[in-house]
């Protein structure tokens, strides 16, 4: 477990490197580290690090599952981008992958088959959540890349 | 950290306290919990997520689970759920158009009979 935050050079964005073993135990350390970090670094406004919180925690907790299934023991490595106006997180595992756009759909609140489903609900919540997101998944692994801005007043998506 | 749930009757409801964090590592204790206050008897659940200091969709998940436990047996659940960053979380989920949110457990009633009856599974 290592977490290295280099010092900021003036204006340039501070850097945050986490490997974590993949263990579900170690995505609260994540989720900490990084929120923490893009308090004391950037000028985020509270609910924003809120926002970052939960999509952190999805995104590194889908990745530690990944290689969970695939019966990896190699570690997750979370990056992360600290300017002041927004934050970069790039999640990286070397799980199988899988197609983004073939998730499935969850059946409308009000249905009685919705309560049938209690997972599903990861990825869609961390699109919500962050004001950019992309999904990169091929032979190599996975690699989730989540951007939230500190004000909620610049437009979101 | 884990969650942390006491269980407490407040009839005709049982209430589950909730502190700690709902995410995949404390999200299967508010189920295990769930299933065994159902399995006692308690078909009419409060979950008070007062003290929950973060909540994710493993822990909505649990509690979508705890709804569709409680609905089957004709019990209802009511959230206790005061803190706007958790209540936020199941708003994004469209979850709050099927539970309702109280600020706090003074503000749950008496359990809606003919609503948990309608809502069966």
């Amino acid at each position: 477990m290592t977490a290295d935050t280099l010092p900021p050079a003036c204006s340039t964005p501070s850097r945050v490197l986490i490997e974590i073993p993949a263990r579900t135990e170690f995505v609260s350390f994540v989720r900490a580290v990084l929120t923490g970090a893009a308090e004391a670094e950037t000028g985020m406004e509270l609910e924003r690090l809120e926002d970052l919180r939960v999509a952190v925690s999805e995104a590194t907790t889908n990745a530690v599952e990944a290689h969970l299934h695939a019966g990896s023991s190699q570690r997750i490595r979370v990056e992360s981008s600290l300017a002041d106006d927004e934050v970069v997180v790039v999640v990286h595992d070397s799980g199988p992958g899988f197609d983004p756009e073939d998730l499935p759909e969850l059946p409308p609140p009000e249905s009685p088959e919705r309560l049938l489903h209690e997972s599903g609900l990861g990825i869609p919540l961390m699109r919500m959540l962050a004001d950019e997101s992309e999904i990169r998944s091929g032979a190599g692994g996975t690699d989730v890349r989540l951007v939230v801005y500190s004000s909620a007043r610049r437009s979101r998506k | 950290m884990q969650a942390a749930i006491q269980s407490r009757r407040r009839p005709p409801w049982t209430v589950l306290a909730v502190g700690g964090e709902l995410d995949a590592v404390g999200a299967p204790a508010l189920r295990q919990a769930v299933v065994a206050a159902v399995s006692t008897g308690g078909t009419s659940l409060i979950l008070d997520l007062t003290g929950v200091d973060f909540i994710d969709s493993f822990g909505v998940g649990a509690v979508v689970g705890a709804l569709k436990r409680v609905r089957q047996r004709g019990g209802e659940l009511a959230l206790v759920c005061p803190a706007p960053r958790v209540r936020r979380v199941f708003e994004l989920c469209d979850l709050d158009r099927i539970l309702t949110l109280h600020d706090s457990l003074d503000a749950v009633g008496a359990p809606d009979a003919a609503h948990s009856a309608d809502a069966r599974l």
